[in-house]
């Protein structure tokens, strides 16, 4: 019964991390929406949706990944994570990262380079503020170049149309010095979600070890 | 010392006076700090309110041009968006129709089917128009607004919207601007209703966009009362032309005068539109700021140990707040105008701020010695998170310098604002938090103080005296010697939080305010917004009155319900067309003339058939009316934004046609008089007024609904079913914190009065009942007995028995069966008047008094010296004593010295060594000794009626069952005795063979009776270490000990059944009882639930750090406590932990179950009842006024709910007579 019960709770925790994941991507979706559009539709609800149906489900399969897998880590390499394990904090995590997109989003950069500097700056800043764990800042560059190189793979092959366009040249280096930058804090940030859920699980087995 | 060190000293010292200074002069720093904000404040009112509501600008039509694009300074009242060129003109033909005049013979369809036939005429005019002068000829098409094509997704618009070319706009576009199409169409408001939106209306509809006046304004309805058709024909304009424009006005008003039309035309008025936020931004906001608030949730949670939390929360928001409040308001000062949208900044701008400090600032404080002074705590506290505090400043200040350097504007300006948020931020935390969080701590410390004082002053004062009860006469029943229960108001009696909800509810008359205030701003909300036409009625009220009204002309009925459109305003300035002026001859570029305007001359009918077009102050700027995003979305259509840009409108040019009923019916369509014929307008009138009322009871209906749902919510909300989690909480309250006094209700008075039972002179070791008597048995080895059983529970002291060993000299050995019998010979001739005449003598006594004391020093002296005789006449003065009421047996009354195995040398033998166990059956005490010895005692005669002597280690543990004694000892054996009762002369029944187990549990023995005891069985090394609990129930003996393991013996044959292993510690606790229920409880905090008849374990659960110290099952759960002072209540049958409850530090162990959902507990000289389904603290009895030192160690439920507890040398038994209801 422990190991189903083990098993449950890994399931829970990830279908939590999944809804975190599609909603965020579902949202921050919108924010890169909104720089292009110039007119508000009349019909919003589908611009939502406005990207390839299967990039939010993505989002959401890799979010859960990445969450199981950073407390996975943390108790492998035997160094529990014990900085800032509050919910508060992570709500911070959330709300900066939604920042950094924001800002990638709504800040028009005199040119990529100092999008991509800036980005790097706050990911980086958001890494030392939420995480400070090597094993976390190693996670998370080797995330973000891998997801990077694969989208980069998936737009030459054509297949991931960006709103259903074809990229123009400056909208794609945009979105090149954009995204490793925002893989990386997003994979902060969903390692910090992962992690605090985790440390429910880890009460709770705890506490059943000692009973048994 | 290095220079951090010192640094970190400064900072650490500064902090400290700073908050000596906050916490001694709180009210004038609060004054300062206000009045620091709201001058910090002071800027932000010259700043635009947000919103995004259209703004407006008017300038005169005759001076216009066009605005440049540079800013032009001078221009004070000229706002910055007005700059460059509009999107767009717009000019209005507002066209009023009416067939006039009204003929009985036309059908309702007649009133706007050839007014809104003349649009087509109109429209054809309007395009046709040319101007033409030595600059050049222009007509429309060249001024026009030239738009491409709708956008994409509006397919359902394309028939009706011009797709191309001009964008010009009016009903016949419903048509598609053909007269023909327009003829030939069969019902008119058909087509129009096709367009439609179904369901809820927006708020512009094609409806509006067409016709240019809001839907009700039309007249196009079977419904027109007034018979007047209302529509605006909207020209869309890229470019001003005035004298275009000016030639079209003129040639419009030629051909269709409106005399007596007084609406001013100089003036235009430009609408800046701003920024509108739709879903797609909105979805992002509302994710911040919903993570923002879970932010701000997650923080405040933390703040614990103050008296208002809710108070700080408060305190830690408003700091966060006007922080940035501050922030902005410096920057304005110094001028830098927020060119980012506060709204969608302001999240991040908290976050960054954040709550850390104030909540670390608490915390610091809350931990600091609470007997400080509170200048000092509140010092302490500050000075020790100093260095975090200035530590996180500082790296977030450099984080922002770092962020500074990116050299974005739009992220400079952002670090700006957060630079200047955290600075104010760390002075309101260092003023304004600092100072709020010492008045609170003093009020807490004060409303601890106030607490105190009345539970204190509750108590009588203290009985001076020596501990020995033999010189302090008993008070007569001194009815405080027992209080405790404190007032009613500073009861501790935790009541159920939905009760709670309610009290509070009732008690601030919530749902009576709420509903009050709501009624009025409803009220407020009606007369403002006027649905029902009040300030119409109001004001043909006032003009009816004054003189100059005119008195004919009020005929507007009394009540509220007509609500007359047109005819409500100034009655002055509203002028009348009665008959339509003469057609003036038609002027030469007229391609399509309206014929026959010759009316048939007037018909001399009813003035009211007279439809009457009126041009009022309110048609002069009639788009007014229209939704604020009637003319974006009309522009959204062909993709273009209003966005931060503006519009200008023209003055409307007012048109009024006349149309004749001749050539109303001549436009007729074959099947327009099939319609019905309208109803009676009086009856429209009242179906208006009665679909307001309707409205408004929906509404009511609406608004009651949903305070329902809101208030079913808010008991969702705060009465979870999770009660027992809130034990934990709650059951750490320090004595004297009263949960309910808070809410000004006192519950309903239990009187629980505890009775003191002295008599002991040192600490109570043992403690025995059998529901009828109560034994007591103290460190000196003294046994009382008292009665238990009384109705009116005042106990009456039946019988001292024993055992002065007190001191333990061993040079008094000899003496101390002389002191025995000495004692029985004092109470021989009460015990005589007490034992059979015990209810009716004592019912009506209250009072307490040991009536016997046994205590031997006071003995004579004399006894002393003849210690053999006494002794061994013991039996006799006994038997003496019953002769005289029971004759019939004394003569065969064996002497008590030959019947029973020892008696003599047992009585006389071991007054050193302590009794270590005792058990109550019937009126038999046995009493198992350290040296080993078992002794048998008669409990109402206080006589020893046998003793054993037949092991040598000492009893630790005794269990009295039928008439088997099981005793446990030190070195891990365990004997059987039986307890045989010799009939004298077989007079009276046998009363059941050893062994049998069918005897009643509580035997009387008969004083006559001659009793033995008999070893029958000894188990040698039952366990290896020593034996630490034993009980027996149910024919079963239960041992534990400290080798691990338990086993069960059957009572019978003193066989063993089962050893069952599975603690990883010695046995602590055991609990067996009727019904065959196991549990045991070990050093390692396990308890096991055992199947007594398998030996199965059942079930294994960890619930203590440390050892479990008590056990007790109800039939549903099992309720635990252990040395961590948590007691645990467990789910019985899955072993599933239900709730905790966390004691004070220091709590005795005892425990008991009154009743299923009856839990009591002993507690530090109290004794606690507990709701068990809850986990509720039910109420806190304190035993005694010097109570605070003595914990309850042990604690005893007798039958009739009272419970029996110990403390020091004092036995207290608390009546419970709410329970006794409870338990049926």
């Amino acid at each position: 019964t422990n190991t189903c019960s083990q098993t449950t709770n890994l399931g829970i925790r990830g279908a939590m991390l999944f809804s975190v994941g599609v909603f965020l991507a579902l949202v921050l979706n919108l924010l890169q929406v909104q720089r292009n559009v110039t007119l508000f539709p009349p019909d919003v609800i589908s611009s939502i949706f406005s990207s390839a149906w299967w990039v939010p489900p993505c989002c959401g399969t890799a979010s859960a990944i990445i969450g199981l897998l950073y407390p996975c880590i943390d108790s492998r390499l035997g160094e529990p994570h014990k900085f800032k394990r509050e919910w508060s904090s992570v709500m911070r995590c959330v709300a900066v990262f939604v920042g950094i997109n924001h800002a990638s989003a709504k800040v028009d950069f005199a040119n990529n380079v100092q999008l991509s500097l800036t980005l790097a700056a706050l990911s980086i800043g958001l890494w030392w503020t939420f995480d400070r764990s090597r094993s976390g800042f190693g996670l998370g560059v080797s995330i973000a170049l891998l997801a990077t190189l694969a989208t980069q793979l998936l737009v030459y092959n054509g297949v991931f149309h960006y709103q259903g366009l074809q990229y123009t040249s400056p909208d794609f280096l945009y979105i090149r010095s954009w995204l490793p930058c925002i893989f990386f804090a997003g994979v902060i940030t969903m390692g910090n979600i992962g992690r605090q859920l985790a440390l429910y699980e880890y009460k709770f087995i705890q506490e059943k070890t000692h009973q048994d | 010392m290095t220079l951090r060190e010192q640094l970190r000293e400064k900072i650490s010292a500064a902090f400290y006076r700073h908050g000596l200074l906050c916490a001694s002069y709180p009210v004038p720093i609060i004054l300062f700090t206000s009045a620091s904000i709201l001058t910090c404040c002071y800027p932000l009112l010259r700043l635009p309110l947000p919103g995004t509501g259209p703004v407006e600008f008017t300038t005169g039509v005759r001076d216009y041009s066009v605005p440049s694009h540079e800013p032009q300074g001078d221009l004070g009242e000229r706002p910055d968006w007005y700059r460059g060129p509009p999107v767009a003109y717009i000019q209005q033909v507002l066209v009023k129709a009416a067939v006039s005049p009204w003929d009985s013979s036309l059908v309702t369809v007649d009133v706007f089917r050839s007014p809104l036939s003349r649009a087509f005429s109109l429209l054809e005019e309007i395009r046709n128009h040319v101007h033409s002068d030595s600059s050049g000829i222009r007509s429309l098409e060249t001024l026009c607004l030239q738009v491409t094509g709708l956008f994409p997704g509006l397919r359902r618009m394309q028939s009706v919207l011009p797709e191309h070319g001009c964008l010009l706009v009016s009903p016949g576009n419903y048509w598609q601007n053909q007269r023909e199409l327009f003829d030939s169409d069969p019902d008119l408001l058909k087509t129009i209703q096709k367009h439609e939106p179904k369901g809820l209306h927006t708020s512009a509809t094609l409806r509006d966009l067409l016709f240019g006046v809001p839907g009700k304004y039309t007249g196009v309805s079977h419904y027109n009362r007034k018979r007047v058709v209302t529509y605006t024909i909207t020209l869309v304009l890229s470019s001003y032309d005035a004298r275009f424009l000016g030639s079209l006005r003129a040639r419009l008003k030629q051909l269709h005068p409106s005399a007596n039309c007084s609406l001013r035309d100089d003036h235009m008025v430009h609408v800046h539109f701003k920024e509108e936020i739709g879903i797609a931004e909105l979805i992002p906001l509302v994710t911040t700021y919903i993570i923002l608030f879970a932010y701000i949730y997650f923080s405040t949670r933390k703040i614990d140990m103050v008296k208002s939390k809710w108070g700080l929360a408060l305190a830690a928001v408003v700091t966060v707040l006007s922080s940035l409040l501050m922030s902005v308001g410096l920057c304005t000062l110094f001028g830098l105008t927020p060119t980012l949208n506060g709204g969608e900044i302001f999240p991040y701008l908290v976050v960054v701020i954040g709550l850390e400090n104030v909540l670390v600032l608490t915390k610091s404080v809350v931990s600091t010695p609470v007997d400080l002074e509170v200048k000092l705590r509140i010092a302490q506290g500050l000075s020790n998170e100093s260095w975090s505090i200035m530590k996180n400043m500082a790296t977030e200040l450099c984080i922002i310098l770092i962020g500074y350097f990116t050299l974005v504007p739009a992220i400079q300006e952002f670090c700006l604002f957060a630079v200047v948020g955290l600075v104010s931020d760390f002075f309101l935390q260092m003023f304004f938090f600092t100072t709020v969080l010492s008045i609170d701590i003093r009020r807490m410390e004060l409303a601890d103080l106030n607490r105190r004082l009345p539970a204190e002053a509750g108590l009588p004062p203290p009985k001076p005296g020596p501990l020995r009860p033999r010189e302090v006469p008993p008070p007569p029943r001194p009815s405080p010697h027992t209080i405790t229960l404190q007032t009613p108001a500073f009861r501790n009696l935790r009541l159920p939080k939905r009760l709670r909800v309610v009290y509070f509810l009732a008690r601030t008359r919530l749902a009576q305010r709420i509903i009050m205030v709501g009624t009025v701003i409803w009220i407020g909300i009606l007369v403002y917004t006027d649905p029902a036409g009040i300030r119409t009625y109001l004001a043909a009220q006032v003009s009816e009155q004054s003189p100059l009204g005119d008195p004919g002309g009020g005929g507007l009925p009394p009540h509220l319900g007509v609500a007359p459109v047109f005819r409500g305003g100034d009655p002055t300035s509203t002028l009348s067309i009665h008959p339509a002026p003469d057609p003036t001859p038609l002027p030469e570029n007229q391609s399509q003339g309206h014929h026959g305007s010759a009316r048939a001359g007037p018909l001399p009918q009813a003035p009211p058939a007279v439809p009457q077009i009126t041009w009022g102050a309110e048609d002069e700027e009639g788009w007014r009316r229209l939704s604020f995003r009637h003319w974006p979305s009309l522009f959204s259509y062909y993709n273009i934004t209003l966005a931060k840009r503006y519009i200008s409108i023209l003055p409307v040019i007012p048109v009024t046609v006349h149309v004749s009923p001749q050539e109303a019916i001549e436009t007729r369509h074959p099947q327009d008089t099939r319609h019905p014929p309208p109803p009676i307008p009086k009856v429209s009138a009242d179906l208006q007024t009665d679909l307001t009322l309707y409205k408004v009871a929906a509404l009511g209906l609406a608004a009651g609904v949903l305070l329902v749902l809101l208030l079913f919510c808010l008991y969702r909300v705060l009465c979870p079913r999770n009660y027992g989690q809130n034990g934990v909480a709650h059951g750490r309250r320090r004595r004297g914190d009263l949960p309910c006094d808070d809410y000004g209700y006192s519950p309903p008075v239990s009187e629980i009065s505890p009775l003191l039972l002295r008599g002991h002179s040192m600490d109570i070791e043992c403690l025995a009942s059998d529901g009828m008597l109560l034994a007591s048995c103290c460190l000196a080895g003294q046994i009382r007995v008292w009665d238990a059983q009384t109705e009116r529970h005042n106990i009456d002291f039946v019988g001292g028995a024993t055992e002065p060993e007190c001191l333990g000299s061993e040079a008094r050995g000899p003496s101390v069966s002389g002191d025995g019998l000495s004692e029985e010979e004092d109470s021989y001739p009460l015990r005589h008047r007490t034992a059979p005449a015990r209810p009716t003598l004592f019912t009506d006594q209250p009072d307490l008094t040991p009536l016997i004391d046994t205590n031997f020093t006071s003995q004579p002296p004399s006894h002393l010296s003849t210690p053999p005789r006494e002794g061994f006449d013991f039996g006799g003065l006994v038997e003496r004593a019953y002769i005289e009421h029971e004759p019939p047996s004394n003569s065969t009354y064996p002497s008590p010295s030959s019947a029973s195995s020892s008696p003599p040398s047992g009585a006389t033998a071991d007054w050193e060594s302590s009794v270590w166990a005792m058990e109550l059956r019937g009126n038999l005490i046995a009493a198992g000794r350290s040296s080993g010895k078992l002794e048998l005692w008669d409990a109402v005669e206080g006589s020893l009626r046998c003793s054993n002597e037949d092991g040598v280690s000492g009893i630790t543990a005794l269990a009295f069952l039928n008439n088997r004694i099981v005793a446990a000892r030190l070195n891990g054996s365990l004997d059987f005795f039986t307890v045989e009762i010799n009939k004298p002369l077989c007079l009276l029944q046998y009363r059941g063979a050893p062994g049998r187990g069918s005897m009643p549990p509580s035997p009387c023995y008969s004083s006559e009776d001659v009793i033995s005891c008999q070893l029958t069985r000894s188990v040698q090394c039952a366990h290896q270490k020593p034996i630490t609990v034993l009980r027996a129930a149910a024919g079963r003996v239960v041992t534990g000990s400290q080798d691990h393991t338990v086993r069960i013996y059957r009572l019978e044959d003193s066989c063993c059944l089962f050893t069952l292993q599975g603690h990883s510690g010695g046995i602590t606790a055991i609990y067996i009882d009727q019904t065959m229920v196991l549990a045991s409880g070990g050093q390692d905090g396990a308890i096991c639930l055992w199947d007594v008849l398998t030996g199965s374990r059942v079930s294994h659960v960890y619930g203590h750090r440390g050892d479990v110290t008590s056990l007790v099952c109800t039939t549903s759960c099992v309720i635990s406590s252990g040395l961590d002072d948590l007691i645990c209540i467990w789910d019985r049958s899955t072993g599933i932990k239900l709730y905790s409850i966390q004691q004070e530090v220091g709590c005795g162990a005892s425990l008991g179950v009154i009743s299923e959902s009856l839990l009591v507990t002993g507690g530090q000289g109290c004794v606690s009842f507990w709701d068990l389904n809850f986990g509720d603290l039910l109420q806190t009895v304190y035993l005694g006024q010097s109570s605070d030192g003595q914990g309850v160690r042990q604690l005893l439920v007798l039958d009739n709910a009272a419970i029996v507890c110990d403390f020091g040398s004092e036995l207290s038994l608390v009546y419970v007579p709410s329970v006794l209801e409870k338990l049926d």
